[in-house]
């Protein structure tokens, strides 16, 4: 019997300690890092980094354009989503499904393609405006490149976002607050100001935290829009040093990079405050609310909804792809100069993007994969523990994730440009530091909906197998894994494209040989190349489509909300 | 071979108790029901027994070994108990076949013997024919069934219910009653079966727990939970025997005792060695209540409800002399009593509740 006891000890010692050792190489360590090289460089404690990075006017003037930008879209996605959820929930207009796909995929195309696709758009050599034949005289500015192109393309990146989060709250309010109010007289729109939006405060709030977090740590759109108007945001700025000056300027950027992460916390903390201040939980759960009739104002405000979709979605997607087809600068597109030489250039003859496909593809599917397999056993811990130091360990994983991740990237830099101790092992400059950062910021990608679906899952299941004689290695092998493996891959999935065409962390730890996808699209743009950046993206946005679509197959056999576009 | 004693076991969630200082001794093969209202402690019993929770105080021991203590927790998987959840917990991933043989395969069966096993415990549960079957295609019957072979191929030494029957259809419940009850004859294995159809509980049980707030309230067989509760708690909840004050007039003779309730002098079961005291409670059924005609020996009250039911009426009943004291009776065809009406009522016999802290 005690033998029993140990062995069984045993197993849940190695999934605890295995689960420790992960948080602590993922999360804990290179964080712990960061704030060492800022406070205590070299093991000795000193205030000359932060203060020689306070001295620097160029500092203040990236910190303000930083949190003006972050305001700005934060607001624009806070306005687009929060309109949007409300009308898809609660009104009766129809489509409802295509609607809310086509509102959420600028979510799931990568920033830098969402900007390269907008600055196709605009602009003197649009091929676009050309056609129309309203293209500006080259050598006239593109007006994105500006502060409020970048706060446009923000809000039009992250409103599908706020869109989620409000959906998710509106579908929890309870028809019989709505009534209630309804049949003391108010009317549709009063009820709407005084019942419905103050209920949905905590999700608006929420929503805004996590917008203003995303754009402060954008560095997709900034660096596309912003470097040629030379209006730099601290990741541009971090960028930048970094490029210029190589890991001389390391200090430097990481306190740069703390500032940033000091901002978003800024920005989690003001929301937990808000929140707390007013905590409606809602606690029945009824059928939603009946839709309210828009009667005659149905159709206009279809078309309303359906024009978005082509301002947001259609145009740019058009944008891009006239672009990829253009033999060259200046050159007006028609049928007859039509081209695919760009595709063909960037998918067989180019040797770095080559590469980068290559690279991008094993990356992202070894980030997945792990994610997956570990996300099981970890989210188990998580969500069916008994331990609750376990669950603090949750808000471990979110770090990487929450910050922005721009942060993650300096903190690898930091922890891996002298060879690892005892091993020797030296990843700096290879595709193994990116690797690692796509693990570290990922992860939580995969756990989150396996922790949803451990949750919908009856643990009297695991139990069964319990009585049966199963240890808890067993168990994991035979009935929890293929029970709970759609939602952990479709979180895989998720990272999968997440990673696939992710610049913010490889634009700053690539070198040469271990380009990305990311990073191609950006250097081929920073070089004139925009036609094969354009190429490129196409086929990036055209592989998104094709993962969604695939996602969506199976969709039936995941837990509620695992993927974001199904409604 | 398998009893299971249950020693003084308390198990507290964060400071409250939801079981407290209970002890129960179930002999090899009984049968043996925990009934009780909802919340009071039944689940908990049944996780401690099967290791998932682990003691406050107190031990567990089965067959003789202890399973549980303060120092000591086997997990569940070494234990050999079966399990049969209120929701089946049926593994939808794999087929019927598979379900029942997942004990056999993790204790490493060979592959012929599994077969024959699985073979045997789906006859044993009449459902040959659904062997390949995935359960999300059985009907709620047939997946407790499967249910229940999948925790009998293990031959465990002791089974636990928790509310099998709960799911399924008053049909349904009958004959899979009966097949619990047969399927215990025929294999004598240790039961514990935890319900709250106080019904259920009767017919298929040796002896019933009957518990509330956590702490063991009787513990006896369903003849004398009904004759003879132990206590007011016992007495009201099972089969909603009604509870009088009564003042007790004699010493205990032959089992009986002379009481005065509600005026009426009344002679009762009762424990060995009652003498009289004040203040004491007696237990009476509704088939121990008549109308009395004319003046005889009884109370006069007001009739507050009567419903009609098929074949006879229940009535109830407001003593004149205990406001607050609901009476309630069967008043067969012809029904003459209505709600409001006046009526004199006679109690027939009843039980002495010993008093507390005796049982
Ligand atoms: N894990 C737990 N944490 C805290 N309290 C618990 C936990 N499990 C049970 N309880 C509490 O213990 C008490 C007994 O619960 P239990 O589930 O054993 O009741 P039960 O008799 O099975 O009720 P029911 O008939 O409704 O199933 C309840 O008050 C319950 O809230
Ligand atoms: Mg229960």
């Amino acid at each position: 019997m005690t033998v029993a006891f140990k062995e069984r000890q045993g197993q849940q010692m190695a999934l605890t300690v295995g689960i420790v050792v992960l948080i602590v190489v993922l999360s804990l360590l290179p964080m712990a890092r960061l704030l060492q090289e800022v406070v205590l460089p070299g093991g000795r404690f000193s205030l000359d980094i932060i203060r020689s990075g306070l001295v620097d006017n160029t500092t203040w003037v990236a910190t303000w354009n930083t949190v003006y930008v972050g305001l700005g879209g934060t607001l624009l996605a806070l306005v687009l989503g929060v309109a949007v959820a409300l009308l898809v929930s609660l009104s009766d207009v129809r489509q409802r499904q295509a609607f809310v796909l086509c509102f959420v995929t600028p979510l799931m195309i990568a920033p830098q393609v969402t900007a390269l696709a907008w600055l196709q758009v605009f602009g003197p050599s649009s091929p676009m405006l050309d056609l129309l034949g309203m293209a500006p005289p080259l050598g006239t500015p593109n007006p994105l490149y500006s502060p409020e192109g970048i706060v446009l393309l923000l809000g039009i990146q992250y409103a599908p976002l706020v869109f989620l989060i409000v959906r998710a709250g509106l579908r929890k309010l309870p028809r019989e607050l709505v009534e209630a109010a309804q049949s003391s007289g108010a009317s549709w729109f009063r009820v709407l100001r005084t019942v419905i939006l103050p209920l949905m405060t905590p999700s608006i709030v929420g929503a805004a935290a996590l917008t203003f977090v995303s754009c402060v740590g954008n560095f997709g759109i900034p660096a596309f829009l912003g470097i040629p108007a030379n209006y730099l945001v601290l990741p541009t700025l971090i960028y930048q040093r970094l490029a210029g000056g190589g890991p001389a300027v390391l200090s430097e950027v990481a306190f740069l990079s703390v500032l940033i992460g000091i901002i978003a916390m800024v920005g989690i903390l003001l929301q937990d405050r808000i929140a707390k201040r007013r905590d409606f939980r809602i606690t029945s759960t009824s059928l939603p609310a009946a839709p309210y009739r828009l009667g005659r104002w149905r159709i206009p405000v279809e078309i309303g909804m359906w024009l978005l979709i082509a301002f947001i979605l259609v145009l740019p997607l058009i944008g891009l792809i006239l672009t990829s087809l253009v033999r060259g600068y200046g050159v007006t597109l028609s049928a007859d100069t039509a081209t695919l030489e760009n595709y063909r250039f960037v998918i067989l003859e180019h040797a770095a993007a080559k590469r980068a496909f290559v690279n991008s593809l094993y990356l992202s599917a070894t980030a997945a994969i792990f994610a997956v397999f570990v996300a099981i056993p970890l989210a188990y811990a998580i969500a069916w523990g008994k331990h609750r130091w376990v669950k603090a360990l949750n808000l471990a994983i979110e770090l990487p994730y929450a910050l922005p991740g721009v942060v993650l990237a300096i903190a690898s830099l930091l922890l891996f440009l002298k060879p690892m101790p005892i091993t020797g092992i030296h990843i700096y400059n290879t595709v193994w530091i990116i690797l690692y950062a796509y693990l570290a910021r990922f992860l939580v990608l995969a756990v989150r909906p396996t922790i949803t679906g451990y949750f919908q899952l009856d643990r009297a299941l695991e139990e069964a197998a319990q009585v049966a004689g199963a240890g808890l290695f067993t168990r994991m092998r035979t009935i929890i894994f293929p029970l709970i493996a759609p939602a952990a891959i479709a979180g895989g999935l998720l990272i999968f494209m997440t990673a696939l065409s992710e610049l913010t962390v490889s634009a700053l730890l690539w070198s040469s040989g271990s380009e990305t996808i990311g990073v191609i699209i950006f250097s081929f743009e920073q070089g004139g190349d925009s036609k094969y950046a354009a190429a490129v993206s196409a086929i990036m946005v055209a592989t998104t489509f094709l993962l969604m679509l695939l996602a969506s197959l199976f969709a039936n056999r995941l837990p509620d909300g695992v993927l974001p576009w199904r409604d | 071979m398998a009893g299971l004693s249950i020693h003084n076991v308390t198990k507290s969630f964060g400071g409250t108790n939801a079981l407290d200082d209970v002890s129960i001794d179930v002999a090899d093969g009984e049968f043996l029901a925990v009934l009780g209202p909802s919340g009071c402690g039944k689940t908990t019993l049944l996780r401690l027994i099967a290791g998932f929770e682990e003691v406050t105080g107190g031990r567990v021991s089965i067959g003789g070994s202890v399973v549980s203590s303060t120092e000591l927790n086997v997990p569940p998987e070494r234990r050999r108990v079966g399990i049969v959840f209120q929701n089946y917990a049926l593994w939808p991933h794999m087929s019927v076949a598979e379900n029942i043989g997942y004990a056999l395969k993790v204790a490493r069966v060979g592959r012929a013997e599994r077969e024959a096993r699985v073979k045997g415990a789906l006859a044993l549960v009449n459902m040959e024919q659904y062997a390949d079957r995935r359960p999300a295609n059985l009907s709620g019957g047939q997946r407790q069934r499967v249910a229940l072979a999948r925790c009998l191929v293990a031959e465990p030494s002791l089974v636990l219910f928790d509310e099998p029957l709960a799911n399924l259809d008053v049909h349904l419940r009958a004959s899979m009653e009966d097949e619990f009850a047969d399927f215990h004859k025929r294999t004598g294995t240790t039961i514990l079966y935890i319900t709250h159809d106080q019904a259920e509980a009767m017919a298929l049980a040796d002896r019933i727990a009957v518990m509330d707030h956590g702490r063991l309230m009787q513990l006896a067989t369903p003849r004398e939970l009904y004759h003879e509760p132990a206590n007011e708690m016992v007495a009201s909840f099972i089969s909603q025997g009604m509870v009088l004050p009564a003042d007790v007039l004699t010493d205990e003779k032959k089992g009986e005792c002379k009481v005065k309730v509600l005026g009426q002098e009344l002679v009762v079961r009762c424990r060995k060695g009652e003498t009289p005291r004040r203040n004491a409670r007696i237990c009476c059924r509704a088939s121990q209540i008549e109308a009395v005609t004319g003046k005889g020996e009884g109370f006069a009250g007001t009739i507050t409800r009567a419903v009609y039911r098929g074949g006879a009426a229940r009535v109830e009943f407001e003593p004149d002399g205990a406001p607050n004291t609901g009476l309630h009776f069967d008043q067969l065809d012809p029904v003459t009593f209505e709600a409001g009406g006046r009526a004199r009522l006679r109690l027939t016999s009843g039980w002495l509740i010993p008093a507390a802290g005796v049982a």
